[in-house]
């Protein structure tokens, strides 16, 4: 009980002899934390939202629909097939068949596709949309999806035109039944997919049947829909699933289950919720870097200690126990605050959209989530600091009282090479080469922050590509994994610059006295501290570079549903490459340059006390 | 009377302030002819390393003018002064300050590939300064596998890769056994013959005894100089005692 009460002690005591450090600390970690607990806290939070919806719509338990089949003046759809469905066994209520034809829709200069329902003015008993604005449905009158609208700019009052034809907006709502909320929500076996118009991001009118039936066109007939009631509603899937199979018409109707629906409707926050989990593993990542560097630097300054430390009795494990402990503490006071801060900014990402009811409210922070999070971030505390650990307990007593530096490494081809340079170069590749894990630190870091930013040019790329093929309408999918992942960049933009300063201000710790020497024999100050940015350039250089591929990769792995990658244009990427260089050289000048305003024969001095 | 290469005039250079300041060189004039050897003698914490180091264009002084060649080095910038010492000054350095990582051929190399020296034209150099050193054989070694007097022999080698006007030697043969220090004694004693600059700051009265002048230093200030007979040269070991 002592022993852990004195290594406590010592821990707290360094903690607060070097706040800077342990904010720093607390920093990378908490960045990683929060990110996995918005990633976890987001699992199945749009349930609500779509419940809401459903209850205030009286949305079914199945939609069913039937299209004629694609030939222009043949049969229309098979209407007989729905007769069959609602008399099927476990159906207790329907509503439709509703006729629905597919047409060009103009609003405030902006064209779009449309899927148009033609509606009763009178209530149904199931599905029917909930106005949130305006009214229902009159002749010559269309209601639009409301999220459809918001992305027209339309209210009610507007005017749309359709195919040509103008109506007046009667008001905006609300469904828990559509298969193609906006936008372009056409999952697995949606047979509209075949229509032209279905393929470019349609969104919902509902307008009276007559103007419906009139608005179908050769190209584009009607097609129905048919909303059923069962009497256990959890029995949805099955009752698809059982009608599917019993059909042999490749023109019998297709049947979606609410939970299906419910399912689609998450998108917006899947994807978020996808791209924040790998985003909390890169900034783990990151995080491990920086503790890494930091525990590093520390132990560069802090050999002295260790040697006191282990000359008043101290035994290795001792030593190693109190770094431990002190960065295990903070990594768990950084995992409090992540859990905080991804518990209070989780209603941010996961708002539903316009096209439900309602808000997911806070999402619970299970324990599974906070087990996780802690885990992780004392994982990150502890794979950074144990090699420092064990290297401080078996450094040689006299040896850390000596305060000598780490011999460095030889690298006889960087040597070789650097003779050829110019003399910023020739310096930054010899003050690289001498620490080779500090580089491949460094390169990773690199690495990493550029392969966020690459992905989100992929997915920048993609909403651009998309923009153009849906008439300047904007996706809002796209557009929130993109605030999502452009959130994300920064935070991985912010803990590389972290971990550029650090590292370099390490390399300028440990190159302290090379750079002294290379004063004494006639380098500028300017040439030195060019070469220690050089160093970071370099290194940012290789893991720029590696970061384009990892780009590509991470965003195949967030882009699941298997859609094409826009490749960005090439001067994008050339110039992620050449701007984070350029940053690191930029935010490394300032240590490189404090590290050489010491006097070169003061650093040689202090070698010789 | 030989040309003076180095001079000082009032040359100070203070520490601190109020009740902490330290005047580690007080006041000090000095003039070094060209092909003169110049030991500084006195006590551990005299100033002696600090004067030095005013001299080489390490630190800049408080107050005085340092003259070389005709320059004034107390005016010169950080750039000029980056440039006196990869053209005009050598360091030797009591605790050799070697790189730990560079051979000792890589090490002598440095200095001319910092002064803008072909690759080639830098090794070549250092070939030959190792070979005058009597360490030929010894170019590939890293510092961690020579001896003291040999590294001290690279490093006085290092100090002459780009033909300095004047080599400023600290304590050179401080961190150095009886022997070793016959090898730096002896090194030192044929670059004065060839008419290289020599300054040297000592607590060894064995090397000051091979200069042509010696200055005693205390407190900061020159309190005594003597100026050494002709007949202490081409007798070097036995003034050193290490030889009999």
């Amino acid at each position: 009980m002592g022993r852990i009460v004195f290594i406590g002690l010592l821990a707290a005591r360094d903690v607060r002899y070097r706040p800077a450090s342990a904010v720093l600390l607390v920093l990378a970690i908490v960045t990683a934390a929060t990110t996995l607990t918005l990633g976890l806290a987001l699992r199945g939070v749009s349930n609500q939202p779509y419940l809401q919806t459903r209850a205030a719509t009286a949305g079914p338990d199945i939609v069913a629909t039937v299209s004629p089949p694609q030939s222009a003046g043949g049969p229309s759809a098979d209407l007989a097939s729905f007769t069959a469905l609602t008399r099927a066994s476990g159906v207790v209520a329907h509503s439709g068949p509703y006729p629905f034809t597919f047409a060009t829709l103009l609003a405030n200069g902006r064209k779009a596709g449309a899927r148009v329902q033609g509606r009763d003015q009178a209530p149904a008993p199931v599905d029917q949309p909930e106005v949130t604005q305006g009214g229902w449905v009159r002749p010559g009158e269309v209601v639009l999806e409301r999220s459809f609208a918001d992305e027209l700019g339309v209210g009610a009052g507007g005017r749309v035109t359709l195919n040509g034809r103008a109506f007046r907006v009667a008001g905006l709502a609300v469904t828990a039944a559509s298969t193609l909320l906006y936008p372009h929500i056409c999952f697995s076996g949606c047979d509209l997919s075949t229509s032209e118009l279905a393929r470019k991001v349609p969104g919902d009118v509902w307008m009276t049947r007559a103007d419906a039936v009139n608005l179908a066109t050769a190209a584009e007939p009607l097609s129905y829909t048919l909303n059923l009631k069962l009497a256990d509603p959890s029995d949805a899937d099955a009752f698809a699933s059982a009608y599917d199979s019993s059909q042999t018409s490749a023109y019998a109707p297709f049947l979606n289950s609410w939970e299906n629906i419910s399912f689609n409707s998450a998108n917006l926050v899947r994807n978020e919720q996808r791209v924040l989990l790998i985003g909390s593993w890169l900034l783990g990542l990151l995080a491990v870097a920086s503790v890494t560097v930091l525990v590093g630097g520390r132990m560069t300054e802090q050999t002295r200690r260790v040697g006191l430390l282990k000359a008043v009795g101290s035994t290795p494990g001792l030593v190693a126990a109190v770094l431990l402990a002190e960065h295990l503490i903070l990594a768990v006071v950084a995992a409090a605050f992540g859990l905080l801060i991804g518990w209070l900014v989780a209603p941010l990402l996961s708002r539903p959209g316009a096209a439900l009811l309602g808000s997911p409210g806070t999402p619970p922070v299970t324990l599974a989530t906070i087990g996780l999070v802690i885990a992780v971030a004392l994982a990150v505390a502890a794979a950074a600091t144990l090699v420092p650990a064990v290297r401080a307990a078996r450094t040689s007593t006299v040896r850390a009282l000596a305060d000598s530096a780490r011999p460095p490494r030889r690298r006889a081809w960087a040597i070789a090479i650097s003779a050829r340079l110019p003399v910023p170069l020739l310096l930054g590749l010899r003050v690289a080469a001498r620490r080779p894990r500090r580089v491949v630190l460094s390169v990773i870091s690199i690495a990493i922050t550029t392969t966020g930013i690459v992905a989100v040019l992929l997915v920048h790329a993609g909403y651009n590509a998309s923009l153009g093929a849906n008439a300047g309408l904007d996706n809002p999918q796209d557009a929130r994994l993109s605030q999502v992942m452009t959130v994300l960049s920064v935070a991985l933009v912010v803990l590389a610059l972290v971990n550029a300063i650090l590292i370099t201000w390490a390399t300028v710790l440990d190159a302290r006295h090379a750079s002294a020497l290379a004063r004494a024999l006639g380098a500028t100050p300017q040439q030195v501290s060019a070469g220690l940015s050089a160093a970071q350039a370099l290194t940012a250089l290789a893991g720029a570079l590696l970061g384009v591929p990892g780009g590509f990769g991470l965003f195949s792995a967030v882009n699941k549903d298997g859609g094409p990658v826009a490749v960005p244009p090439l001067w994008w990427l050339a110039a992620t490459v050449l701007g984070t260089v350029a940053a690191v050289a930029a935010i490394s000048t300032v240590p490189a340059w404090l590290g050489t305003r010491r006097p070169a024969a003061e650093v040689l001095e202090s070698e010789l006390a | 009377m030989s040309e003076t290469v180095l001079a000082a005039c009032g040359l100070s250079k203070k520490f601190g302030k109020g009740e902490g300041l330290v005047r580690a060189v007080d006041e000090i004039d000095l003039e070094v002819a060209q092909g003169e050897t110049v030991a500084v003698m006195g006590p551990s914490g005299c100033g002696k390393s600090t004067l030095l180091h005013l001299l080489g264009g390490l630190e800049r002084p408080s107050a005085g003018e340092i003259e070389l060649a005709g320059n004034r080095v107390d005016q010169m910038g950080e750039r000029a002064l980056a440039r006196l010492r990869r053209t005009a000054i050598g360091f030797v350095f009591q605790a050799f300050h070697l790189m730990d990582e560079l051979t000792a051929r890589e090490n002598v190399e440095l200095p001319a590939l910092l002064a803008g020296r072909s690759p080639r034209a830098a090794r070549r150099r250092a070939a030959g300064l190792l070979d005058r050193v009597g360490l030929a054989d010894r170019a590939a070694f890293l510092p961690a596998a020579l001896s003291g007097g040999q590294r001290q022999r690279v490093a006085i080698a290092r100090a002459l890769s780009n033909d300095p006007l004047v080599v400023l030697a600290d304590e050179p043969t401080g961190n150095l056994d009886s022997a070793a220090t016959l090898e730096v004694l002896r090194l030192f004693d044929g670059l004065r013959s060839a008419g290289q600059t020599l300054v040297v700051v000592t607590h060894d009265s064995r090397i000051a005894a091979t200069a042509d002048r010696l200055i005693s230093m205390r407190d900061g200030a020159f309190t005594g100089e003597t100026r050494m007979s002709g007949g202490t040269r081409g007798n070097l070991g036995a003034l050193a005692g290490l030889e009999g």
